[in-house]
C-alpha cells in the first residue's frame, strides 16, 4: 500500500514539474515590470498575460480554425469510430461470459475481436498520433520566417523563448482537444452500442491515457518544431519530421531486435537465454516512443495487465492465485511509471533541443 | 491636422533618444558594424543611409537587444538594450525590412495581436487601432485578410503596427522599398508626422532620393562605417564637390542658349547632355536657377525646362552607391 501511494505522489510531482517547465518563461516576463519601473511610460498594467500566453492563445486559435485541424480530426474520428464499432460488436458477443468484469467499457479502446481486420483505437492513435504532432509543428518557426513576421514578433516586448514556448503549448493544447473530442465520441458510441456506462475509475483511466497520448504526440510536436527551427523550408521540415517518425516507428523494432540478439544471443534457446534476450530487447525498445506509448496505453486501459517484465511475469504465473485478477488504478500507474517517465524524458529532450537551437539562431535569416 | 502621438517625459528631455558609442559587431572575421557613433534626438528623423549590406539591419538589431554587440555600447532611452531588451522593446517601435503579417488574419486582427503582445488593455487598444487604421488609410481594408493587401498597404499597416505601442522611438528598416511611387509618398508623409508628434525616428534605407526629403539629419553608412553625418546641407561640405548641376532646355539656336547661360555668374560650365541632345547641363558653384532663367528670358530663349539635377546627395550616391544603383535598376526592370 505504501509503495502505491508513493507512486501516485510521484506521478503528481512529475505532472506538476512539467507544468512548471512551461510556466517558467511567464515568471521571466513578469519580472521586467520591476526593471521597467524606471521607464516613465509603461502601458502594461499589472497582471497582464505573459508573452507566451498571448502567443499560445493566437497559435491555438490558428490551429483549431485551420484546415489541417479539420482534416486530421475527421480522419482520426473516422478511424476511431470504425475501430470502436468493431470492438463494440466483439465485446457484445463476449459480454455474457465476462459479466462483472470492470474493464469491459475500456475494452472499446483496445479490444480487437478475433477474425476482424479493423485495428483498435489505440493502434490508430499510436500510428496516426505523430502525424498530429508534426502537422502542428513543422512550420512553427520557419513559417514565421517566410511570412516575415518573426522580426516583428521578437521586437515586441516579449522574451525570445516566449515564441517557441507559446507554440509548443498551443500545439499541446490543440492535440489535447482532439484527443478529448475523440475519446468523447468513442465513449458515446460505446455507451450506445454496449449499453453500459463507464465507472469513475474508467473515466480516470481514460484521462490518464489522454495525458499519455498528449505527451507522446508532444514528442513529435517537439521534433517538428526542432525541424522548423533548423530547416528554412516548411516542406523540408515536414519531410524530415515524417522520416524521423517512420524510422522510429517502423524500423526501431527491427533494429532493436537485431541489437538484442547481438547483445544477448539466444542460440541455445534455453529459458535464461530467452529471458535475457527479451529483457535486453525491452530495455533497448525504450528508445522507441511508439513502443513506450503502446505499452503504457495497454497497462492503463487493461487492468488485467500486470507487468511487462518477463521475469516478473513468469513469477506472477506461479503466484496467480495470490493476486487479484485486475489491478486497481494506482497499481496500473505503478506499472506504466517507467514508460511514462521515458516518454516525458524523450519529449522534454526533443523540446529542449528545439528551444536551444531557436535561442541560438540569429533573428535575421 | 496631425494627430500627435502622446510621448513620454523623456521625449522632451535633452538627452538623445538613441546614442551609440563605438558600437561594433563582428561575425568571425567579418566586421558588420565598425565603431559606430550615432546620436538621434527626439522629434528628429535620422536617415541611416547606405547600400545594401552596409550593416544597417545589424545596427538596428543591436539597438533592439535582438543581437549582442561585440564591443562598444548602445543607449536607447537611457537603457542598455543588451541588458534590458524588454523595457527597450516596450517603447521602441520597429518596422522590419520586408515586414510580414499573418495572411490569414485581417489587418485589424494583426494589430490586435501586437497590442496584446504589448499588454495593452483591450478597450484602449480597440480605439487606438481604429484611429491608427484611419491614419494610414486602411479603414476600409481593416477587415480584409492581409493576404489580399498590396505591398504598399502592408507597408502602411506596418506603420500602424509600429504605432500600436505608442512608441517614443520608431525604427524603420527600408520602409519605402518595393512599393509604388504613390505609396512611397504616403509612407513618407506618415513618417514625417510621427516625428512631428515627438518620436525619434531612425530610418534606414538604401534609397537616398526617396528618403532624404524627410530626414532632418542623415548618416552615410558604408561597409559598417559611418563616413559622414549631419544635416543635409552640411554634408556637401564634407562630402560633395560643392558643384551643382542644372538641366535646362530652351528653344534654339543652341549656341545662343549656351552663350547666355555661360554669362550667368557662378556658372562653371555649359555642356550638351550626352543622353539628350535638346538638353543643356549647366554646372555652377551655387544654385543659379533664378539667374539662369532670367538671363535666358532676357536673351530671348525662355526656357521650357529648368531643373536642378539632384544635389550633393547625387554626388554621394554616385560615389558610394553606384554599384548598388545599377543593381536596383536591374531589379526594377525585372519586376516590371
Amino acid at each position: 500500500m505504501t509503495s502505491q501511494s508513493v507512486s501516485l505522489t510521484a506521478t503528481g510531482a512529475t505532472v506538476r514539474g512539467r507544468k512548471r517547465k512551461n510556466i517558467r518563461p511567464e515568471q521571466g516576463s513578469v519580472t521586467p515590470p520591476a526593471k521597467a519601473q524606471s521607464a516613465p511610460r509603461d502601458t502594461r498594467p499589472a497582471g497582464i498575460p505573459a508573452g507566451w500566453r498571448v502567443i499560445a492563445a493566437k497559435e491555438f486559435a490558428d490551429h483549431v480554425s485551420s484546415i489541417r485541424f479539420l482534416v486530421l480530426t475527421l480522419i482520426l474520428t473516422l478511424a476511431a469510430a470504425a475501430a470502436v464499432y468493431s470492438a463494440a460488436g466483439g465485446l457484445r458477443a463476449l459480454a455474457p461470459s465476462v459479466s462483472g468484469a470492470q474493464s469491459l467499457f475500456l475494452g472499446l479502446f483496445f479490444y480487437q475481436p478475433e477474425g476482424t481486420s479493423v485495428p483498435t483505437f489505440v493502434y490508430f492513435t499510436a500510428l496516426l498520433g505523430p502525424v498530429l504532432g508534426i502537422a502542428f509543428g513543422f512550420d512553427g518557426v520557419n513559417g514565421e520566417r517566410s511570412e516575415g513576421t518573426l522580426p516583428r514578433l521578437v521586437s515586441q516586448p516579449i522574451h525570445r523563448d516566449d515564441v517557441i514556448n507559446g507554440k509548443f503549448v498551443a500545439g499541446l493544447a490543440a492535440i489535447a482537444v482532439i484527443f478529448m473530442a475523440m475519446v468523447a465520441v468513442v465513449g458515446a458510441i460505446g455507451v450506445l452500442q454496449l449499453g453500459i456506462l463507464p465507472g469513475l475509475e474508467e473515466v480516470v483511466r481514460l484521462l490518464v491515457w489522454i495525458v499519455l497520448a498528449v505527451v507522446y504526440v508532444g514528442l513529435w510536436l517537439a521534433v517538428a518544431l526542432l525541424c522548423s527551427v533548423v530547416f528554412r523550408r516548411a516542406a523540408t521540415s515536414a519531410l524530415v519530421s515524417i522520416a524521423a517518425w517512420l524510422v522510429l516507428t517502423l524500423f526501431a523494432p527491427l533494429l532493436v531486435g537485431v541489437a538484442a540478439d547481438v547483445i544477448s544471443p539466444q542460440g541455445g534457446e534455453t529459458l535464461p537465454e530467452l529471458i535475457a534476450n527479451e529483457t535486453t530487447r525491452r530495455n533497448l525498445s525504450f528508445i522507441s516512443p511508439s513502443q513506450l506509448f503502446t505499452e503504457s496505453t495497454r497497462a492503463m486501459l487493461d487492468p488485467s495487465l500486470k507487468t511487462f517484465d518477463v521475469t516478473a511475469y513468469l513469477q506472477l504465473q506461479f503466484e496467480e492465485r495470490a493476486l487479484p485478477s485486475v489491478l486497481s488504478l494506482d497499481q496500473s500507474l505503478l506499472v506504466v511509471w517507467p514508460q511514462f517517465v521515458g516518454l516525458v524524458a524523450l519529449t522534454s529532450g526533443a523540446f529542449a533541443l528545439a528551444y536551444v537551437s531557436f535561442m541560438r539562431q540569429e533573428v535575421r535569416a | 491636422m496631425a494627430v500627435a502621438e502622446p510621448v513620454g517625459p523623456t521625449a522632451t528631455g535633452g538627452a538623445p533618444a538613441i546614442k551609440t558609442r563605438a558600437l561594433t559587431k563582428r561575425y568571425g572575421e567579418f566586421t558588420a558594424v565598425d565603431k559606430l557613433d550615432l546620436s538621434v534626438r527626439h522629434g528628429e528623423v535620422f536617415g541611416l543611409l547606405g547600400p545594401n549590406g552596409a550593416g544597417k539591419t545589424t545596427t538596428i538589431l543591436m539597438l533592439l537587444g535582438l543581437s549582442e554587440p561585440t564591443s562598444g555600447s548602445a543607449r536607447v532611452l537611457d537603457l542598455d538594450p543588451a541588458r534590458n531588451p524588454i523595457a527597450v522593446k516596450r517603447r521602441v517601435g520597429y518596422l522590419p525590412d520586408a515586414v510580414g503579417f499573418y495572411g490569414g488574419m485581417t489587418g485589424r486582427q494583426n494589430l490586435r495581436y501586437t497590442a496584446r503582445l504589448n499588454g495593452i488593455a483591450k478597450k484602449e487598444a480597440e480605439d487606438h487601432i481604429d484611429e491608427l487604421l484611419e491614419r494610414v488609410g486602411l479603414t476600409n481594408a481593416a477587415n480584409s485578410k492581409v493576404e489580399t493587401y498590396s505591398r504598399g498597404m502592408k507597408q502602411r499597416l506596418g506603420l500602424a503596427d509600429v504605432m500600436v505601442k505608442r512608441p517614443s522611438i520608431v525604427i524603420l528598416d527600408e520602409p519605402t522599398t518595393a512599393i509604388d511611387p504613390a505609396g512611397v509618398e504616403d509612407v513618407l508623409a506618415l513618417i514625417r508626422e510621427l516625428a512631428r508628434g515627438g518620436a525619434a525616428v531612425l530610418l534606414a534605407s538604401h534609397l537616398l532620393h526617396q528618403v532624404q526629403q524627410i530626414c532632418d539629419e542623415v548618416g552615410i553608412f558604408v561597409s559598417g562605417k559611418l563616413i559622414a553625418s549631419g544635416a543635409m546641407d552640411k554634408l556637401s561640405s564634407t562630402l560633395g564637390t560643392g558643384s551643382i548641376e542644372i538641366e535646362v532646355a530652351a528653344p534654339p539656336p543652341a549656341e545662343n542658349v549656351r552663350a547666355a547661360a555661360s554669362k550667368v555668374s557662378g556658372v562653371t560650365s555649359v555642356e550638351k547632355d550626352p543622353r539628350d541632345p535638346k538638353m543643356w547641363v549647366v554646372r555652377a558653384k551655387r544654385d543659379v536657377r533664378t539667374d539662369l532663367a532670367r538671363a535666358l528670358v532676357e536673351a530671348g530663349h525662355p526656357p521650357y525646362h529648368l531643373r536642378r539635377r539632384g544635389d550633393e546627395l547625387d554626388e554621394i550616391y554616385r560615389r558610394y552607391f553606384a554599384d548598388y544603383a545599377a543593381e536596383a535598376a536591374e531589379a526594377a526592370e525585372g519586376a516590371a
